[in-house]
């Protein structure tokens, strides 16, 4: 066991492509923590999807072992933290398990939004934070610029302010120091009852769930019987130990001290983040603050495009849940797309992962429909219904009122692209407001906007307007009555479910016109006319009409002909297998996936 | 037994008849040019610098090396362009054919000829060699659409050649039409189809413009410098061909044929019901119960082969009997006779695709045949066939 004052618990608040896994990596190479040999990059991102992207799904936690300048051994607990606005959750967990923070910035970009807003948070939890300016190797590196716009936000001069190359190892030592120096030591009830926090979990198929924890009051000791305080399950503690990364076992972690723990739990519903463990005999009288349950905010259909599949959907949803309990799903029938599942999902990116892994890990071809947020129906009776999919929607006869979940949205931008910025929060319902210049050159702008409004392809527009120099973060701000209703497409006078949405009375007309119109185009012409409508409730707000194919047939066919022609068809033959009837309409299953992409 | 010269091109007994026929191919690949729509096996120009009597003789070798089978019914002399040998060329394939499979009495001879080539005495000499029918490729009365095609000759020459072809003495005069070529702008189709009529042939085709692929027309619209034809076009330009050839009293007997009672092509009619036919020359296909054989595009490899006494096959399709049913349908559909449904035919109706073109008015199932209603959307009913399998009858 360490004594308090030998420990550092920390994180890193960075940007994507910022560095820090380079960093930590460099952590790692330093101390010796991880032999040279047995290096390779970015040793902290475990799955192959994270290190593709680039970010960092799933926090992790590393113990480094460090000689420090005044001759002592120091343990330093490296608590990663995802990049990703999706998962503020779990950032606001891992900030909880550390005393301080190394506020990561890349010195050719400059501070973004989603690392002020980490950046904010971690004030607010009241961690120490040491600035770091980082890649000041790149020629483009303006370390002095960038250390000003650090200081705006956190205070502090320019002395206090790193300056590092992860890349090169150049000023690591010094960060390193500065880490012992400047962090302070953890505070804890050493003899008190345990509270060790959960920050992070995840599912081994050999070991079943693995937590990661926080020790902060008392010990936990290998084989104690113990309690989660949210989940109620007690179990026993069958190994605990640290990460260097690989893990290794030992008897006990201590006050202030940060490892890992296996319980024998197969089921990751039971192990929380955020929940605390604490003994089952000598219990802790309350869990420590922060817990949330992890809700989702976006929701979409996933289909197989082959309806066999759909099981195989089932089993690797349930797979991928081991691991993400933030994932949730109910089976759902749709007229146009068969049988599938609607999905909630923390947010866009999420939602991006998962059906690629469902995709990549799986196997499975699929179809999503268009993202769908949680509205409330208000009933005329008076109760109230959440609404996930538009399928949901009460008929209008019944319903009193209908509010959309908001978001408080915080834009990073240049000044010079203010205006552009503003018109689009403006297009996109958004409410102002304040509105403060950090430094003569950047502004953060503060707007209330529709979760609906965000969840499509506000990001995207954000950067093409400002040629990627603005950055985004959002938090969830309530429900607001609006004037919403449901735009149903209607395929030959059948609605086509898939392609239905709630939206702003306003915005009905431009949806309708532009999904009928891409659909006009999408979908092959029929043995007769096809109709094809936007409709709100009963009243039609766009019509298109696929014109009936009138020739399809090859001209000649003599003798020369005949293979030839044959495996022609028989090639033609194979795309009308991938149709899904509507009626009696056959809609080809890219016709279902291009209509509903989100950048159309 | 029908007899095909006094029978309506359009007669089911005809049309199923016609599968015990023997018919043989001989391509002739010479051309002056290449025209840019075309991807048959062609030797155009100088291309070859080889003599054609060279050619002449490896056909005869190839003929010569076939087993015997006969008679024949019908020949048909295809090319290119079969017009490139002299009549002393011709008498020299057609007479081993002859001498070989023997011909039954009252087959049809038939040879293709472009109009620029008519000459009075050659055409009679043909009709001497025992060529009873001739098919001219004419494509337009339009010299803007005849330019954009690639083709040389004026419309007058086509008019005359026609005229020519009758005196000549051909019992049957048979027109080759095409539309939908870029160059044919409002009234142009309607004219062409009009005085192609007003001549009388006894049998006439008209194909909407096909982009074929590796084709210098392929390219070009490729590249965005010829429009790609508009399917909507063409079907206009379909419906009012259909409606000129029978309003003068031609069958429409197959999707792009129109023939007077006793002038069906029987070549062709024996084709569309799987009957046999021999292949003889470049690129030549031909049938025998089953076995789909094409000879080598090439010239050089074709002579190599045959001067080594080999056959000058690419390939060889042996279909099993579940692919023959398939291909039994989607021929025979395309006739206006239709086909005698068996099990595959019925299984067509109950499938959910058959009943859908049986709504829509596309295929029609009497009792004892299924036929298409609207020739234009012949291909859907095709593909529904072949998505069909074996265990769906």
């Amino acid at each position: 066991m360490t004594e308090l004052a030998r420990i550092r618990n920390f994180c890193i608040i960075a940007h994507i492509d910022h560095g820090k896994s380079t960093l930590a990596d460099r952590f790692l190479q330093r101390t010796g923590t991880v032999a040279e040999r047995d290096m390779r990059e970015q040793l902290l991102d475990t799955m192959d999807l994270e290190r593709e992207r680039g970010i960092t799904i799933k926090a992790n936690a590393v113990r480094i072992d460090y000689r420090a300048g005044d001759g002592e051994i120091y343990v330093l607990n490296l608590i990663d933290t995802p990049g990703h606005v999706d998962f503020s959750y779990e950032v606001s967990r891992s900030l909880a398990a550390a005393e301080g923070a190394l506020l990561v910035v890349d010195a050719t970009q400059g501070i973004e939004a989603q690392t002020l807003a980490n950046a904010y948070l971690a004030i607010e939890s009241g961690l120490e934070i040491i600035p770091v300016v980082n890649k000041i190797d790149l020629p483009a590196a303006e370390p002095d610029l960038v250390a000003d716009q650090i200081i705006g936000v956190i205070g502090g001069t320019r002395a206090d302010v790193l300056r590092v190359s992860a890349k090169s190892g150049e000023g690591v030592d010094e960060l390193l120091e500065a880490i012992v120096a400047r962090l302070p030591a953890p505070t804890a009830v050493v003899d008190g009852p345990l509270r060790a926090l959960v920050f992070d979990s995840y599912y081994d198929i050999y070991r079943g769930v693995v937590c990661h924890v926080r020790v902060v009051d008392g010990a936990l000791v290998q084989d104690d019987e113990i309690r989660f305080m949210v989940t109620g399950e007690m179990v026993t503690a069958d190994e605990i130990g640290t990460l260097s990364p690989a893990p290794r076992p030992g008897r006990r972690l201590g006050p202030g001290e940060v490892g890992y723990l296996i319980t024998g739990i197969k089921e990751i519903d039971l192990v929380r983040v955020g929940d605390t463990v604490t003994h089952a005999g000598r219990q802790a009288e309350f869990p420590l603050a922060g817990y949330r349950e992890p809700k989702p905010m976006v929701f979409s259909g996933l289909f197989p495009t082959e309806g066999h599949d759909f099981e195989r959907l089932r089993e690797a949803l349930d797979k991928l849940r081991l691991n993400d309990s933030s994932l949730v799903y109910q089976a759902e029938t749709s007229r146009a797309l068969g049988f599938g599942f609607r999905c909630g999902f923390l947010g866009l990116l999420h939602m991006e992962i998962v059906r690629e892994r469902l995709e990549r890990e799986y196997d499975l071809d699929l179809v999503a429909t268009a993202p769908s947020v949680e509205y409330r129906a208000t009933l005329t009776d008076g109760s109230v219904v959440q609404v996930r999919s538009p399928q949901d929607l009460p008929e209008l006869s019944r319903l009193a009122t209908v509010a959309e979940p908001m978001v408080a949205v915080m834009i990073l931008t240049p000044t010079e692209y203010v205006g552009t910025v503003m018109d689009l929060a403006q297009q996109r319902r958004g409410e102002m407001g304040k509105m403060t210049y950090l430094s003569p050159e950047r502004v953060e702008l503060h707007y209330r906007v529709p979760l609906a409004e965000i969840v499509f392809d506000f990001f995207d527009q954000l950067k093409s307007r400002t040629r990627g120099y603005a950055s985004l973060d959002y938090e969830p701000s309530g429900y607001l009555e609006a004037d919403l209703v449901k735009v149903e497409i209607l395929l030959n006078g059948i609605s086509v479910d898939a392609f239905s949405t709630i939206v702003h009375r306003e915005k009905a007309s431009t949806y309708g016109r532009a999904m009928v119109d891409r659909l006009r185009q999408l979908i092959p012409r029929q043995l007769f006319d096809v109709p094809v409508q936007a409709a709100v409730g009963t009243r039609v707000i766009a019509r298109e009409t696929i014109k009936a194919k009138r020739k399809d047939v090859l001209a000649k066919c003599y003798g020369g002909d005949i293979t030839r022609k044959r495996k022609l068809l028989e090639k033609q033959k194979e795309g009308k297998r991938r149709m899904k009837m509507v009626g009696n309409v056959e809609v080809p299953q890219e016709a279902f996936v291009a209509a509903l992409r989100i950048d159309g | 037994m029908a007899d095909p010269r006094r029978t309506s091109p359009d007669d089911p007994v005809l049309a199923d008849a016609a599968v015990a026929w023997r018919a043989a191919y001989v391509h002739i690949p010479f051309c002056r040019r290449r025209c840019p729509y075309c991807d048959f096996a062609v030797v155009a120009g100088d291309e070859w610098g080889g003599p054609i009597d060279r050619y002449v003789e490896a056909v005869v070798a190839e003929i010569a090396m076939e087993l015997v089978w006969g008679p024949l019914d019908a020949v048909n002399f295809g090319g290119g362009t079969p017009t490139s040998l002299t009549a002393r060329q011709l008498a020299r394939v057609l007479d081993a054919v002859t001498d070989r499979f023997g011909i039954a009495p009252g087959a049809e001879i038939s040879i293709e000829a472009n109009p620029e080539d008519w000459d009075e005495a050659g055409w009679a000499d043909l009709v001497a060699l025992g060529f009873t029918r001739i098919s001219l490729g004419v494509q337009s009365f339009d010299p803007a659409v005849l330019a954009s095609l690639g083709r040389s000759h004026d419309p007058e020459k086509a008019a005359a050649a026609v005229t020519g072809a009758r005196t000549a003495g051909f019992g049957s005069v048979s027109l080759d039409l095409v539309f939908g070529a870029a160059a044919e702008k409002g009234a142009s189709w309607g004219r062409t189809v009009a005085t192609a009529v007003g001549l009388g042939p006894d049998h006439l085709s008209g194909y909407a413009l096909t982009v074929e692929r590796g084709t210098e027309l392929s390219r070009m619209v490729g590249a965005g410098l010829v429009p790609a034809s508009d399917p909507d076009d063409q079907a206009d330009a379909y419906e009012l061909l259909v409606a000129a050839a029978t309003g003068a009293g031609l069958v429409h007997y197959e999707v792009s044929n129109f023939a007077r009672r006793g002038h069906a092509c029987r070549y062709n009619l024996g084709t569309w019901a799987q009957g046999g036919y021999l292949a003889f020359g470049l690129g030549a296909h031909g049938h025998r119960d089953g076995l789909r054989t094409r000879n080598v595009r090439r010239i050089d490899a074709y002579l190599a082969a045959v001067e080594g006494n080999r056959r000058p096959l690419a390939g060889t399709e042996s279909q099993d009997p579940w692919g023959r049913e398939q291909e039994r349908l989607m021929l025979g559909l395309r006739r206006r006779a239709g086909v005698v449904p068996g099990d595959i035919g019925r299984a067509l109706e109950r499938s959910e695709q058959g009943r859908r073109l049986m709504e829509a008015g596309v295929l029609g199932a009497g009792p004892d045949r299924l036929v298409m209603l609207r020739p234009l959307l012949t291909d859907e009913v095709t593909r529904a066939v072949l998505s069909l399998s074996a265990d769906d009858c």
